[in-house]
C-alpha cells in the first residue's frame, strides 16, 4: 500500500505538551508576583488622581504592596485565584506527549507548589474537599489559523468573582439597559470587590458566551478601546458613570472606583441581549506568551 | 484619627473608636475564614468545647498563601466578610469583640456590634504582601486539614486596619461613598 503525504503534512507543526506545562507553571508564578505594565501604569495614575485623602493614602500602600510582593517574590494578594487559561490554538499544530488537558494541569500544579501560592480549589462545589493543588484549571480554547499557540495566564480572585452577574435583557432595552446592568453590578459590588475595579463586560452571543467574553475582556491590556466605535464610546462614558458613583479605593469614598471598562461583543439571536459583567479586584493578573 | 491598640480588644477600648478611624493592631488574634467558622457554628450547637478562646478576642477573615522557609507567613491580605455573616451574630454574643475583614456587612452583624460593644475593622483588600509584613508569629491551632482555611493564632505588630463599623451605629462604607458621589 502507497500512502501519500500531502503539502499539508509538512505544514504540521508538533509542540510537546511538556513545553505547555512548562510555560504555564512559569506564568502562574510570575503573574502572581508582579502585575503587568499596563496595570502598574494605571494604578500609578490613580493614585496620582486620587482626591479622597484616604482613598490616596490607600492607593499608596496599594503601590507599596506591589514593590514588596516583586522584591520579596511573595503573592501581591493572597487570594491566588483559579488559574484561567485562554489557548488560541493554530490548526498547523499537532501536540504531541499526552493529553493537553493534563499538561495544563500539570503546569498549574507545579506552578502553585514551587511558586508558594494559595490552593484555592475544592474538588466539589457542595463537599467542598480541597484538591491540594489548585487544580483543575478553567479552560478556554479556540482554533486559529497558523502554527502558533497562544497562552494567556489570568488567576481569577473570588471577591471580585462573586460580584459579577449575568442579565439576559430584552432587545427593547437596548443600550440604556446595558448601561444599567452595567452599573448596577458595579454598585452593588462596592467594597467587596476591593476597588479600585477592572470590568470587563461582554454583550451579545449566547449565555455562556457573554460570560465567557466578559472574563476575556478582563485580560485586554488596561487603556487600549474597542476597534468599534459605539463599543469604545460605552467604555469611557462607563468609567466615567462608574467613578461618578464615589465608591473609591478599598470602598471607603473617592473619585477612583474603576481603572478601566473593557467590553467585547458579538452577534446575538433576534430575542435576546445578554450582558455579563465580570468584575476584577485592583490585583487584575494577566501574563500573554506565544509559543 | 490614628490609634494604637494593644490587642485583646475589650468593650471599653471598642467604645473608644470610631468609623473612620485607622487603628494599629498589636498582640494576638485568630485567623478563620469559611470552612472554620461553620465547624465553630456545628460546635455551638451541639454545645461542645471550641478550639479557640472567644472571650475578647479578635478574629481576622484571612486565608494565607503557603510561607517560604523562613519567613511566618505567605501573603495575608482580608477576604470577604458577608460571607461570615451567617455565623457573626452568635460568635460576636459569645464574646467575640471584633472582626477583620473586608466588604459590607449585614444589619444584623451591624446590630450585633453595637448589642456587644464590638467593632468591625477593614484591613486594605488585595494588599496581602504589605500586610504579611506586619505578622510576626503564625501558628495553626485547630483544622489542620483545612489547609488555607486552618484556624490560626497570629501575632501582630502595627497592623493597619480601619473602622468599618463602630458600637455607636456608624457605618462608614454608607458614609463615605455619599461623600464622593456625583449623580
Amino acid at each position: 500500500m502507497i500512502f501519500r503525504l500531502s503539502v499539508y503534512d509538512y505544514m504540521i507543526r508538533e509542540i510537546d505538551t511538556s513545553l505547555i506545562t512548562k510555560n504555564i507553571r512559569e506564568m502562574c508564578i510570575s503573574v502572581n508576583y508582579e502585575l503587568s505594565d499596563d496595570m502598574k501604569k494605571v494604578l500609578s495614575d490613580a493614585h496620582e488622581k486620587e482626591e479622597s485623602p484616604l482613598g490616596k493614602q490607600i492607593l499608596g500602600e496599594l503601590q507599596r504592596n506591589l514593590d514588596i510582593a516583586k522584591i520579596d517574590q511573595i503573592p501581591i494578594c493572597q487570594d491566588t485565584g483559579m488559574a484561567v487559561v485562554f489557548l488560541e490554538i493554530g490548526q498547523d499544530v499537532h501536540f504531541t506527549g499526552g493529553s493537553l488537558e493534563d499538561a495544563i494541569n500539570e503546569g498549574v500544579r507545579q506552578g502553585y507548589t514551587d511558586g508558594y501560592l494559595r490552593k484555592s480549589v475544592v474538588g466539589d462545589p457542595i463537599e467542598r474537599v480541597n484538591t491540594g493543588d489548585n487544580t483543575p484549571a478553567i479552560i478556554h480554547e479556540k482554533i486559529v489559523p497558523g502554527d502558533k499557540v497562544k497562552i494567556k495566564v489570568a488567576p481569577k480572585g473570588f471577591g471580585s468573582e462573586n460580584m459579577s452577574k449575568v442579565y439576559m435583557l430584552k432587545p427593547a432595552q437596548g443600550i440604556e439597559g446595558v448601561k444599567d446592568a452595567i452599573l448596577q453590578t458595579v454598585n452593588d459590588a462596592g467594597p467587596n470587590a476591593c476597588p479600585p475595579m477592572v470590568i470587563g463586560v461582554g454583550i451579545g452571543g449566547d449565555f455562556e458566551k457573554s460570560a465567557e467574553m466578559a472574563k476575556e475582556a478582563l485580560t485586554r491590556e488596561v487603556g487600549v478601546h474597542s476597534d468599534k466605535k459605539w463599543v469604545a464610546d460605552l467604555e469611557s462614558e462607563m468609567l466615567e458613570k462608574i467613578n461618578n458613583l464615589g465608591i473609591g479605593p478599598a470602598g471607603l469614598g473617592g473619585r477612583i472606583t474603576a481603572l478601566a471598562v473593557n467590553v467585547n461583543t458579538y452577534p446575538t439571536h433576534i430575542a435576546g441581549l445578554p450582558v455579563a459583567v465580570n468584575i476584577c479586584c485592583h490585583v487584575n493578573r494577566h501574563i500573554i506568551r506565544e509559543i | 484619627m490614628k490609634i494604637h491598640m494593644e490587642l485583646p480588644i475589650t468593650a471599653e477600648k471598642a467604645d473608644r473608636v470610631h468609623a473612620g478611624d485607622f487603628v494599629y493592631l498589636s498582640g494576638q488574634m485568630y485567623v478563620a475564614r469559611d470552612a472554620a467558622h461553620k465547624r465553630l457554628m456545628e460546635l455551638i450547637e451541639k454545645k461542645e468545647q471550641l478550639p479557640i478562646d472567644i472571650k475578647d478576642c479578635t478574629i481576622y477573615y484571612m486565608g494565607p498563601s503557603p510561607a517560604r522557609e523562613g519567613r511566618p507567613i505567605g501573603s495575608a491580605g482580608p477576604t470577604t466578610a458577608s460571607r461570615m455573616d451567617k455565623y457573626a451574630p452568635t460568635l460576636l454574643d459569645l464574646g467575640e469583640k471584633a472582626m477583620v475583614g473586608k466588604g459590607k456587612r449585614t444589619k444584623e452583624v451591624l446590630d450585633a456590634v453595637v448589642r456587644n460593644h464590638a467593632v468591625y475593622f477593614a484591613a486594605i483588600g488585595g494588599a496581602g504582601a504589605l500586610l504579611s509584613q506586619c505578622i510576626r508569629k503564625s501558628e495553626i491551632i485547630a483544622y489542620e486539614d483545612l489547609g488555607a482555611e486552618a484556624i490560626r493564632l497570629i501575632t501582630v505588630e502595627d497592623f493597619p486596619v480601619i473602622v468599618v463599623a463602630d458600637d455607636h451605629g456608624n457605618n462608614l462604607y454608607a458614609t463615605a461613598q455619599q461623600e464622593y458621589q456625583i449623580s
